[in-house]
């Protein structure tokens, strides 16, 4: 587990130091079955200038990720995601359930994970949270929304590789703790009016 | 064609749909991510919008046709309709799809079918606004939204 940890970490650092200068591409997979969010969210993401990847169910997140069995795991983030917003509502599987999955995952448990519900429903909310959300969002989503989460993202992203770089200096053995199942980035809360409750707090795992 | 009242006519039509409540401020939001290379953008999502409602519409009418009445079934189908009118702004048709989701919930059939009819309603009417809407922005060409961008 250390190993894969370690290779999802460094491939954090190339992603973050390859282009000094350029603002570093998000890759976002979002997860919708209705075609006209997939269709929105789509376009509220590459004017945010990420990189996006569109599924329209749970299954295919899974497939897409190489998380659903069938395909072997490469045993590393080998299609670089770097965070997952998806619906709440969905038939077959639904976004909460797509959440447990990535979190019981080795390999994607770290990526954040934003869920998107038109239901403003406070136990959703709070049990999404519990799960390790990063967010909850309500639909539709705004470009602000949708900024907002690029930039609380690519902050916590530069913090953490900042952390491990450093830690990697001083030769300190940085294995994860056991007891650790979920991790969420710490970062201030940010006061907003499509956040419902604020954002998790909960140490990022070194 | 005079452009001008071409523009004039299309920013007119826009401020009633506003003014009377067919629309709200989402669909502001989507004409914001219009732009040169993607200037039709809007009329895409309401295109996508009309065929999913078709389908939905459909999958609601033999639902109420049945004896007796799933209200699980139907709220769930309303749900995805209310989500996709919330998407494009549709406040109307979104309103009744509301409607008709709590009379679901207090197993009311009657009153179901009353707000589908309803809904029905409002989302024809919203459909042909729009549509002369578009036609008319189409022939207008390019021009500066009647709401000035935030």
């Amino acid at each position: 587990m250390a190993i894969v940890g370690d290779f999802f970490r460094h491939n954090l650092t190339e992603f973050l130091h390859d282009s000094p200068s350029a603002a570093p591409e998000l890759h976002v997979l979002a997860v919708d079955d209705s075609h006209v969010d997939r269709k929105v969210i789509e376009r509220l993401l590459k004017i945010s200038s990420c990189k996006v990847t569109v599924v329209e169910s749970g299954t295919r997140a899974l497939q897409y990720l190489g998380l659903d069995g069938e395909t072997s795991s490469l045993g590393f983030n080998s299609v670089n995601v770097n965070l997952i917003m998806t619906d709440y509502s969905m038939p077959g599987m639904t976004g909460y359930e797509l959440l447990k999955k990535i979190k019981e995952s080795s390999v994607f448990r770290e990526i954040p994970v934003v869920i998107m519900s038109s239901e403003n429903v406070l136990t959703r909310i709070d049990s999404c949270l519990e799960e390790g959300a990063e967010e909850f969002l309500l639909k539709p989503v705004k470009l602000s929304d949708v900024r907002r989460l690029k930039d609380f993202i690519m902050k916590g992203k530069a913090k953490e590789d900042e952390k491990r770089s450093l830690k990697r200096m001083r030769s300190i053995d940085c294995s994860p703790p056991p007891s650790a199942t979920c991790s969420t980035i710490s970062l201030p809360c940010d006061p907003s009016p499509s956040l419902l409750s604020p954002l998790s707090s909960k140490k990022a795992r070194l | 064609m005079d452009k001008t009242h071409s523009r004039r006519q299309v920013a007119a039509i826009k401020h009633s749909l506003f003014d009377q409540g067919y629309l709200d401020e989402q669909f502001i939001q989507l004409e914001e991510l219009q732009d040169d290379a993607n200037p039709n953008f809007v009329e895409e999502i309401v295109t996508l919008y009309y065929r999913d409602s078709s389908r939905l519409i459909s999958n609601l009418d033999h639902a109420l046709e049945r004896n007796p009445l799933d209200f699980n079934k139907l709220d769930t189908i309303m749900h995805q309709f209310k989500g996709s009118s919330s998407s494009i702004g549709a406040k109307k048709v979104k309103a009744e799809c509301t409607l008709f989701r709590e009379y679901c919930r207090t197993r009311n059939g009657e009153g179901c079918r009353r707000s589908f009819q309803q809904m029905k309603k409002e989302y024809a009417t919203l459909r042909k606004k729009l549509e002369t809407y578009f036609q008319l922005a189409r022939q207008a060409g390019p021009q500066e939204t009647a709401f000035p961008p935030k």
